[in-house]
């Protein structure tokens, strides 16, 4: 049980939620009134949301050894496609609303399951498979919008997901922490998590363990592409509009904030707590530095020693895990 | 003698494009036996063993696990027959635990509605690898630890435990002892004599005479494709096998 409890809490993210707790700890004595309140907290979650979301899929991703960089177009394409059909229905009405949220996560679950097919039958490498997609998925929105972002959003929806709270919550913290909680539970404890990190591990090894290898991945895909989808629901919702735009680092955000969080670039090694601990770093670091006066482009300089200074230390262990 | 054997090949053809990598082989194992089976490089040692696996299936020739043909089943059905291969690179999750890699593939689920879900039995799964590690004497300093962290003795004990754990009839190691150091060796052909005290067979490919005079009941010699010489390992000195491997010597009966 202790080793399940560490496992499910810590990983290899123990020092990363160090540094988490320090940030954290450091603006609520800068300026604890405005840093430390429920409402600036939540604001805090809600820009981490969309970013929590997508990094749940990422996680399971990078554990098996690939990568996906065509997480924010395939939010934007999602949300484009799930617009349409939307504002086809109306553009109001809860059943146009719950057809959207399905449609969303459904077109990003398609652009998975192509990623994941041409990774694994016509074995080009994640990197540059997920590239293509990244271009072409963001080029397949723009066509449909003739580039001009769609903001028929109904507001049925805007209520709920877009701003709506549940128990003084959030919708979007809510789904952004349901997502983790289920993804990291299903990593930890299942099966199909057991078998990602063997994967990741040693593919060849899970082939001759009799482990269907290319099926396990496509569905790792699919499932980071149907996240991705939910995010794109999520942010039209939030927003109102496609942002066509606006998310064209995300992949490289998710995959800072995985990284930070102690999963390994190399496969194996992983844990959706750290994922969690990775994606909140910036986002606390983004809004604390602006309370405290401090000019917000401090915090790209601060993520991007935090990301090698992860790298370095998983590289560390590794050395130091092979010398024997 | 071979009429009631475990497992036998007879006259085994194996030809990859233009060459003839097994001409007509044969070999033959009998239950709690530890044969070993030598060669020089390019004998067809390993084809052999991967046309039994079930990795190639023969061109021509028979292959009896008792007394009925497996001939060209697929891997997994020979693994269910409780054949298993530990392969020369190991084949283990180096960032896995012990119990992980002993479970690779055939994870034990939880019962119920957790079960439905995919949730792991780790408790179940923990303990019998730690019985199974324990009959084989094998002490894992942390079995919570990944297998990376482990000695390469130790990684080879897990990998030969994993075979083990599945084989209840026969386990072919190829070159087990390759890596190690003298004191791991000796490990290891404890665990192959601990291996078939249990009551099943190995089937030992090595290039070390010192190991396979310790540790084998017998010695079959491949040369060219062919079966050259059947040994049995007390009555056999060194200047025989090398004989049988360098084609100085056949002995009666072999084909």
């Amino acid at each position: 049980m202790t080793s399940l409890r560490r496992r499910l809490l810590l990983g290899s993210a123990t020092d990363i939620t160090a540094i988490l707790l320090v940030i954290v700890a450091l603006f609520a004595i800068l300026d604890f009134e405005a840093f430390f309140t429920s409402a600036n907290l939540i604001n805090i979650l809600i820009n981490a949301s969309l970013l929590i979301v997508m990094a749940v899929g990422a996680t399971f991703v990078l554990i098996t050894g690939g990568v996906d960089l065509s997480v924010g177009s395939v939010l934007v394409f999602s949300g484009v496609i799930a617009g349409k059909v939307m504002i086809a229905m109306g553009p109001q009405g809860w059943a146009a609303s719950i057809v959207g949220i399905v449609v969303s996560m459904l077109a990003g679950a398609a652009w998975g399951v192509v990623n994941g097919l041409v990774i694994t039958k016509m074995r080009v490498p994640p990197l540059i498979t997920t590239l293509g997609s990244f271009g072409a998925a963001m080029g397949l929105a723009q066509i449909i919008t003739d580039g001009n972002d769609l903001k028929d959003v109904p507001n049925e929806l805007i209520d709920t997901l877009g701003v709506g709270r549940f128990l003084g919550l959030p919708w979007l913290v809510w789904v952004a922490l349901v997502v983790a909680l289920i993804g990291g539970l299903f990593l930890a404890l299942t099966r199909y998590g057991r078998r990602t990190y063997a994967i990741g591990s040693n593919a060849e090894a899970a082939r001759r363990a009799g482990i269907n290898v290319d099926r396990h991945l496509i569905s790792v895909y699919a499932i980071a592409g149907l996240l991705s989808g939910l995010a794109g629901i999520m942010s039209y919702a939030q927003f109102g509009s496609t942002t066509l735009s606006g998310h064209g680092t995300d992949n490289l955000s998710v995959i800072a904030a995985v990284v930070i969080g102690g999963t390994s670039l190399f496969g194996g090694v992983g844990t959706m707590f750290g994922t969690l601990v990775g994606t909140m770093i910036p986002a606390v670091l983004a809004n604390g530095l602006v309370i405290v006066g401090l000019n917000s482009f401090w915090r790209d300089f601060a993520v991007g020693v935090v990301l090698v200074a992860a790298v370095y230390l998983d590289q560390l262990r590794r050395r130091s895990r092979t010398k024997r | 003698m071979t009429t009631n054997a475990l497992l036998e090949a007879r006259g085994v053809r194996k030809r990859f494009g233009a060459v003839e990598a097994l001409r007509g082989a044969s070999f033959s194992i009998n239950a709690g036996e530890v044969v070993a089976l030598m060669g020089d490089n390019g004998a067809g040692k390993s084809t052999l063993i991967k046309t039994i696996c079930g990795v190639h299936s023969p061109d021509e020739g028979e292959i009896l696990f008792h007394g009925q043909s497996i001939a060209g089943r697929t891997p997994s059905e020979i693994h269910g027959m409780g054949i298993e291969t530990v392969y020369q690179d190991l084949a283990l999750a180096p960032d896995l635990d012990t119990a992980a890699n002993l479970y690779l593939g055939r994870e034990v689920l939880a019962k119920g509605v957790l079960g439905w879900f995919g949730v792991l039995n780790r408790k179940k799964m923990a303990g019998h690898a730690q019985q199974v590690l324990t009959d084989l004497n094998v002490n894992i300093k942390d079995p919570a630890a990944p297998v990376a962290m482990l000695s390469g003795g130790q990684q080879q004990s897990v990998a030969v435990a994993r075979a083990v754990t599945w084989a209840n009839e026969l386990v072919i190691m190829d070159e087990p002892t390759a890596a190690l150091g003298v004191p791991q060796t000796r490990a290891v052909l404890d665990l192959i004599r601990r291996v078939r005290d249990s009551g099943r067979s190995v089937v030992l490919i090595s290039h070390s005479l010192p190991d396979v005079l310790a540790v084998s009941d017998r010695i079959e010699v491949l040369r060219l494709g062919t079966r050259v010489a059947r040994l049995t390992t007390k009555d056999t000195t060194e200047e025989q096998i090398v004989g049988a491997m360098t084609g100085a010597f056949t002995s009666e009966e072999a084909e």
